[in-house]
């Protein structure tokens, strides 16, 4: 039987990692290497890093940290954030990603997913859908949730299952931070329309709420950053608990 | 001992080239490359495989003389090949991913679509699923029956001959996730991305 996934997310800025692990036996708090690995023994089964970094001087960064996580941790690695063109996605993949997340490229001009899924296969292209609710629709939400597109989250999804994407990471901008949960009917709704997984992201406060997005949302993943970083939850936890409501996971 | 990951443009070996290195230490070389001649002189071969069927077909063509590099390799000096993902399913007659392609031959079978039956499954079947070991393979030496590996893909081969079949995972079928042909080995998951255990297989193969 096929699995759901529990998903850690590293913020990294300038190759550091800014929300992380509030470990007191962590040698070096903000090197995503060391908290990559920490999750990837305590059973994540993916890891997804996050690239926040602002200026286009310390893009590189990124890189480094991705051919030395890639060294030390053996599942699978999403890359997204300020992933423009088909020789970014190129240059991860080189330095050891699995999988690359494209957002805001992705709104721009579909052409990106359609060529890169075609040149490197569907399998490591994720396209990041950020949305937020307004009034009985989700709208699409660009450069890190700053720019309102207009365009229906719900027939982007479609839009970018057909131009090739492998999967979608569903983020609510409602949700983003506040910790009360998953928006479970956007995920649903989604999930319902597209034939390719679906990871829910965005408002994990607890576990249940993993549960639910899941179990209601129809999720195949999910992701989730804070619960995890300040030691609230380990994986190990999740999974357990996971487990005991009926949702099958690898332990 | 020289293990070579064939290098022919078939899309990301970074992970395949990590983790076969981790694996390998100093004790075993690892060496990536199409060359001919290195190929030939090495004692086992990787043969790893990312994106459609026919983009991996064509890349192997794409390099003059390499199929028959690893036809002499694998089936007339019977020495050990592994395949990964679509490299796995390349040992197959024919493919139907994108268009009908021929592939290697080795095993007898085909690659087709995995039923979703009418959407009720995604693809591609991304994640961890438990094998269900069915004949003992060299490459399970002390791989628990169950344990998770991790897959990405839509495609599956389907095999004329079942004794061929290693293990077997249940998604919306049940799908061949491994085989063993004498000296031909192929996973459909990714041991390189499958975690301790994956590792581990690596492991097995290498001190085959």
């Amino acid at each position: 039987m096929l699995k759901n996934r529990i998903i850690p997310c590293l913020d990294v800025k300038n190759g550091r990692v800014v929300k992380g692990i509030n470990f007191v036996d962590l040698k070096d708090a903000g090197d995503p290497v060391e908290q990559a690995k920490i999750y990837s023994d305590g059973g994540a089964d993916e890891i997804c890093f996050l690239d926040i970094t602002a200026s286009n001087e310390n893009r590189d960064t990124i890189y480094d940290v991705v051919e030395k996580t890639s060294k030390k941790c053996f599942v699978p690695l999403t890359v997204g954030g300020g992933v423009r063109s088909v020789d970014d996605i190129n240059k991860l993949l080189n330095c050891g990603a699995d999988k690359v997340s494209i957002n805001t490229a992705a709104v721009q001009n579909s052409e990106v997913v359609v060529d890169s899924s075609k040149k490197f296969g569907s399998q490591c292209i994720v396209v990041a859908i950020d949305a937020k609710k307004n009034e009985d629709r989700w709208e699409i939400f660009t450069h890190g949730g700053r720019n309102n597109t207009g365009i229906n989250a719900i027939e982007f999804a479609k839009k970018m299952e057909d131009s090739g994407a492998g999967e979608l990471l569903v983020t609510s901008m409602d949700r983003d931070g506040t910790q009360v949960g998953y928006d479970i009917d956007l995920m649903f709704k989604i999930s319902s329309k597209v034939n390719i997984p679906v990871i829910a992201s965005g408002g994990v406060g607890n576990l249940d709420h993993l549960v639910d997005g899941i179990k209601l949302g129809n999720a195949s993943a999910v992701l989730a950053a804070s619960i995890f970083h300040y030691g609230k939850y380990s994986v190990k936890e999740a999974k357990e608990y996971l487990n005991s409501k009926g949702i099958p996971v690898r332990i | 001992m020289k293990v070579t990951i064939v290098d022919y443009n078939s899309g990301n070996i970074s992970s395949v080239i990590n983790s076969f290195k981790e694996v390998a230490r100093d004790k075993v070389n690892i060496e990536v490359t199409s060359d001919l001649n290195k190929i030939k002189s090495s004692d086992k071969v990787v043969l790893p495989g990312q994106g459609s069927f026919k983009s991996c077909v064509d890349a192997l063509n794409n390099i003059n003389g390499l199929v028959d590099t690893l036809n002499e390799f694998a089936i007339t000096n019977k020495k050990p090949l592994l395949g990964i993902c679509v490299g796995l399913q390349m040992f197959a007659d024919i493919g139907y991913e994108e268009t009908e392609t021929k592939g290697l031959g080795w095993i007898s079978g085909k690659v087709s679509k995995i039923d979703n039956k009418n959407g009720k499954y995604k693809l591609p079947h991304i994640g961890w699923n438990q094998i269900n070991i069915v004949k003992e393979s060299k490459i399970y030496k002390n791989i628990e029956n169950n344990s998770h590996m991790y897959f990405v893909h839509s495609y599956e081969f389907i095999p004329k001959d079942k004794t061929v079949i290693s293990a077997t995972i249940d998604y919306s079928s049940k799908i061949v996730c491994s085989v063993e042909k004498e000296n031909i080995f192929g996973t459909q998951f990714h041991p390189e991305k499958s975690d301790k255990i994956g590792l581990k297989i690596i492991n097995n193969f290498i001190n085959l």
